[in-house]
């Protein structure tokens, strides 16, 4: 059953969620701009290492998005 | 899709339509659910932006190893007179590619690095007065001493050029690019 949840309710979770996916994504922005310059200098060991956390951050930011249509769907 | 004249909301206060305030009759437009649709169509765009991150980590993972570099031929690049009379010497190594420079910072101290800045790959030109390397694209520059960036945007240092010394003559042994 999905839950009863105030219109206000709504926007501070939406908040939430909005600021975490925001953050990661800029986590991300962070992730390929240090692994570019790794990469340039001829260090590549950090490329697997990254990629799994990023992969990481885009697995979390599909689950809140999944999250956040739930939520949408849900009654006032 | 409702059909006209039927109300698929279901308001605040659970009543119908018709019980609703006179205002929400005649704006039946719910601005903050407005507003919400369009901020979730902006979460879908972000985690869109996030995808492609994930990409592009993957694709730079998938390039693979750097190409094995090396043995590094050893090349001759002055003599240890000519490099301390004219302080700078630019030569190529470990190929034709490879613009290079070899300085001579004092008396019996030499080092060289590759002359592409490692910002966008413009020629470094030698200021030895000030200590230091210029790239003229973006005011970039590199300390003589040790090739590290000390001021605008690059961030690496130059590549390493390892040199050795044998009877006055100095060779270029080994080319070195690094990260820090």
């Amino acid at each position: 059953m999905r839950p009863i949840l105030t219109r206000r309710q709504k926007d501070t979770i939406f908040v939430g969620i909005f600021c975490v996916v925001a953050l990661l994504v800029v986590l991300q922005l962070w992730l390929l701009t240090a692994t570019m310059n790794a990469y340039l200098g001829g260090d590549r060991s950090v490329a697997w290492p990254a990629a799994a956390a990023s992969a990481g951050c885009l697995a979390v930011n599909l689950w809140l998005l999944r999250r956040l249509v739930y939520l949408q769907g849900a009654r006032d | 899709m409702s059909a006209p004249g039927e109300d698929p909301r279901v308001y605040p206060d659970r009543r119908p339509l018709p019980e609703q305030p006179h205002w929400r009759q005649d704006f039946p437009t719910d601005v903050p659910e407005d507003d919400h649709v369009a901020r979730r169509e902006f979460v879908k765009f972000l985690v869109l932006t996030s995808g492609a991150f994930a990409a592009g980590q993957c694709w730079l993972a998938l390039a693979g190893p750097a190409p094995a570099r090396g043995p590094f031929p050893r090349t001759r690049v002055a003599t240890a007179a000519e490099l301390e009379e004219r302080r700078a010497i630019e030569f190529r190594y470990p190929d034709e590619h490879e613009p290079c420079l070899a300085l001579c910072l004092g008396p019996g101290r030499y080092v060289a690095y590759g002359q592409k800045c490692s910002h966008l790959a413009c020629a470094v030109v030698p200021h030895l007065d000030r200590g230091e390397l210029h790239c003229p694209c973006h005011n970039g520059s590199f300390e003589a001493d040790n090739g590290r960036p000390v001021a605008g945007p690059p961030r690496r240092p130059l590549p390493l050029v390892h040199l050795e010394v044998t009877d006055g003559v100095v060779y270029a042994t080994g080319f070195e690019p690094r990260t820090i």
